[in-house]
């Protein structure tokens, strides 16, 4: 059994006082693993991300990152814990270049910026070529690079993304998921709200199902995906088991 | 005694006109969430267009066509109908701040087009030579103003009547659902911007109606009568009332209307001579300071909105 | 007509000053701040008190620096008024602004900035009366550029020029060289997106309106010194001011400036067609035109 790096207990959370979208909700995210939320629409996903990265007010219960109680901090603090966040649209500045959008975010890092840049630039040769465009003139696709390699600038343990595939074709939300999956190995854990349940359970370690602000079910990616019930529910009743 | 009765029937004449026009804001901002910044202007485009329609002929001006009463006042709140049409449909569709500054422009752009159209408008000296409706017949000026005061609260009370009804009928229901979540009003196959489009129309056709009724008591209007500050004391009567509470509205009105005119008098009366040129800048200090202290510390006004609670589905 | 354009150039650049601070709050805290253009008053009469203390204290400092009509007193009371002017939108911010955004009450922001926009104005009037002002009443001849067509200027709208050009110039520079400029402008884009990579909201909030307030303080005091200074510089420049913004399209900064120059040099134009009556009115038609071709302004984009 790995350890937990992030553990969330009873978290109640939402955007008006007294209208909570979150009812205790609890999870954890297993060190290097790919954790996936699924759920229908309206379940709390995205602000179950939102709260662990201080975007949404939460009004009770505990997110415990490596055992100290982070509920309550500001977005801007994130990376000084060590998490990145992704949002689903609208991730990137559109009106500044893309060096200047990492530039950015590395701007409280203590690492060389420059000497980052050129890292994150060999590990996504595409948006090198691209380096001074604005980040508005990017595809979908690399604005989804860039989205990632912002997350990655300061080296976080954590990434948050929220349905990092949306709006993608077929095979750039394949990549996006295989990379994430990559990531674990270099020592992240990634934590994800994922639509596209299939592709997503099978490149995930553990999953959690979310449906109107509460817990629903949870378990291993591989059993889920074999568990008739949340084939019956998610995977359009008709799941395959292909082989 | 009767210097006392006939003032309070002038003032309550008054602050029931005005009261027309903050339900006219109510129905835009309160039920709906349309900001207008120019509401001057639509109350003074009904209270030009009932004279220059309803008045008798003036020399060389345009104008002055003599139409019958009732059909002029219409004219007149379906003039500031038109000019809603004509702002609401270049800017309801983009960002709600779009919509103030068009408005705020427009009451800008209707005021300098009155002080300076005189062959319209009768420029910085207004427009008179308004017969008041039944005026020869009733002798005694008196009985007339009450006979005036009367008409203008059945005018009232229809208004109110009509809103009520309108609210509670699935129209209402409609704005209160495109206010709280567009997106939400949108994916029911409903188009929003065409049904802010008719709020924010029918809401300015009743404050041309209570501009209309305006000119007509006073047989006269300038441009004095449709400066910004009027905006301004129309918001506050609704703020203070409580935004998209009809009976608020009314009681916001009474109340705001009673402390501008009295602070007024009161300046009037004890402030030193030379002080009085400043008589409209502390009322615009007190009016400024009523609208941000209630915003910051009763934004739900006196008479909140009651929240209704639509059938759920289930 | 060249007279035209050189005096709405001017016009512009007083405008273009003023639009940039607007379009950043409008763009970040979401809201069409209607008390914005009072700064410009704040700004000019802030000048006025600080010309008349550093006369005061230092005769030397009445002495003008030829051959403007602008005093070394006047001069120095130029960075004094910025500072105070951007520290007093920063506590409107605190005292107004910021609690009804606290409260959840944003749209209702709109309408408190109409009266904070009436008690600053109404307050103005009440501390230094409803006359118009001047910085100084010396007379500077104008310099004839040529007799055939006559065209003037002032050494004074040449300063005002210079001033704007060097402002300009400074922000450009802050804004694409550094981290700071790029955080504003990441704020101004896409303000939950800049918290989310590190930048600290509130402290961009304050600064924005630093820089919004100081740079409507500049506009202030240059319109002040081609023209004359007097409580309803906020109440005119107002709705000038909003349609420069719209031009640009709203939270664009260079849109801003071009917008500016744009209202100001089509209101001089508009002079030499429509009685001078009616000039209050064509920034709304320019409004109007906008929203009718390009709804989003030149540099706008269309947001959700």
């Amino acid at each position: 059994m790995t350890e937990d790096i992030l553990e969330i207990e009873r978290l109640t959370a939402g955007y008006v006082r007294g209208l909570p979208i979150l009812k205790d909700v609890s999870l954890k995210l297993a060190r290097e693993s790919v954790t996936v939320i699924i759920g229908p629409n309206g379940a709390g996903k995205s602000t179950l991300i939102k709260a662990i990265a201080g975007i949404v007010r939460v009004t009770s219960g505990t997110i415990m990152l490596r055992g100290k109680d982070i509920s309550g901090i500001l977005p801007h603090e994130m990376a000084k814990h060590s998490i990145a966040y992704v949002p689903q649209s609208d991730n990137v500045f559109r009106t500044l270049s893309i060096i200047k959008n990492l530039e950015l975010v590395l701007k409280n890092s203590r690492e060389s910026t420059s000497q980052r840049i050129e890292e994150l630039f060999s590990q996504f040769p595409i948006i090198r070529e691209k380096q001074k465009e604005k980040a508005g003139s990017l595809s979908g696709g690399q604005r989804q690079i860039l989205a990632v390699a912002m997350a990655l600038c300061n080296r976080p343990e954590i990434i948050l993304m929220d349905e990092p595939s949306a709006g993608l074709s077929p095979k750039a939300a394949q990549g996006v998921l295989e990379f994430a999956r990559a990531l674990t190995r270099e020592g992240v854990s990634i934590l994800l709200v994922e639509q596209n349940v299939n592709q997503a359970l099978r490149l995930s370690d553990y999953c959690y199902i979310l449906a109107e602000g509460k817990n629903q079910l949870d378990g291993m990616a591989s059993e889920l995906l074999e568990d008739p019930i949340v084939g019956q529910i998610y995977l359009g009743g008709k799941r395959v088991v292909e082989t | 005694m009767i210097g006392v009765i006939s003032y309070l029937v002038f003032f309550t004449t008054i602050a029931a006109i005005l009261a027309i026009a903050v339900l006219g804001l109510n129905l835009q901002w309160g039920n709906t969430g349309l900001f207008n910044g120019g509401v001057a202007a639509f109350f003074g485009a009904g209270a030009y267009a009932t004279i220059l329609l309803g008045g008798t002929p003036q020399g060389e001006h345009i104008g002055g066509f003599e139409i019958f009463y009732p059909l002029a006042l219409a004219g007149g709140a379906l003039c500031a109908g038109l000019l809603a049409w004509m702002v609401g449909l270049l800017t309801l569709k983009l960002r709600h701040d779009y919509l103030a500054i068009a408005t705020f422009g427009v009451a800008v752009a209707f005021e300098s087009f009155v002080r300076n159209t005189s062959v319209m408008t009768g420029g910085a000296l207004g427009l008179r030579g308004f017969e008041r409706p039944l005026e020869a017949l009733i002798e005694n000026p008196f009985l007339y103003n009450i006979l005036f005061l009367l008409v203008v609260v059945l005018v009232l009370a229809s208004v109110y009547v009509f809103l009520q009804k309108l609210l509670h009928a699935p129209f209402g229901r409609l704005l209160r659902a495109i206010r709280e979540d567009e997106t939400a009003a949108q994916s029911l196959g409903k188009n929003p911007s065409e049904v802010r489009l008719t709020a924010f129309i029918v809401g300015s056709v009743i404050m041309g109606l209570a501009g209309g009724l305006y000119a007509t008591f006073y047989a006269f209007i300038s441009p004095q009568d449709v400066v910004p500050t009027l905006t301004f004391q129309i918001w506050a009567m609704l703020i203070v009332g409580g935004a998209g509470n009809n009976l608020g509205a009314l009681v916001g009105t009474f109340l705001i209307w009673a402390v501008w005119t009295g602070s007024g008098w009161c300046l009037s009366k004890y402030a030193p001579v030379e002080a009085q040129i400043y008589t409209g800048t502390l009322q615009y200090i007190l009016i400024g300071a009523i609208i941000v202290s209630m915003l910051l510390w009763r934004p739900q006004g006196i008479f909140p909105e009651k929240l209704v609670i639509s059938q759920s589905g289930d | 007509m060249i007279q035209g354009l050189l005096d709405g150039v001017l016009v512009g650049s007083v405008l273009s000053l003023g639009a940039i601070g607007l379009t950043m709050v409008m763009h970040t805290l979401r809201f069409a701040n209607f008390s914005h253009a009072e700064l410009l008053s704040i700004g000019a009469y802030v000048a006025l008190v600080s010309d008349a203390v550093f006369s005061a204290v230092l005769q030397p400092l009445q002495n003008i620096i030829s051959p403007f009509s602008m005093t070394w007193a006047l001069a120095l009371s130029i960075p004094v008024s910025l500072i105070i002017t951007g520290l007093t939108a920063v506590a409107i911010d605190r005292f107004i602004f910021k609690r009804i955004r606290d409260n959840g009450e944003e749209l209702s922001m709109v309408f408190a900035s109409f009266g904070v926009a009436l008690i600053i104005r109404n307050l103005i009037g009440l501390v230094f009366g409803l006359k118009t002002q001047l910085y100084s009443d010396d007379i500077v001849m104008a310099i004839i550029l040529s007799t055939d067509p006559l065209l003037l200027i002032k050494p004074d709208q040449l300063l005002v020029l210079g001033i704007t050009c060097i402002i300009m110039v400074l922000l450009h520079l802050v804004l694409t060289h550094t981290t700071f400029g790029y955080s504003l402008r990441a704020v101004a884009e896409n303000p939950s997106l800049a918290q989310v990579v590190g930048v600290n909201l509130s402290k961009m909030v304050t600064m924005t309106w630093v820089i919004g307030g100081g740079l409507a303080a500049a506009a202030g005091i240059l319109y002040g010194l081609n023209n004359q200074i007097s409580p309803i510089i906020g109440k005119n420049l107002v709705l000038p001011i909003f349609a420069a913004t719209i031009v640009g399209g709203i939270g664009s900064i260079y849109g801003a400036v071009l917008g500016g120059f744009i209202v100001g040099i089509a209101s001089s134009f508009a002079l030499l067609v429509l009685p001078s009556g009616y000039s209050p009115s064509v920034p709304f038609l320019i409004i109007i035109c906008v929203l009718f071709l390009r709804p989003n302004g030149l540099f706008g984009e269309a947001r959700v």
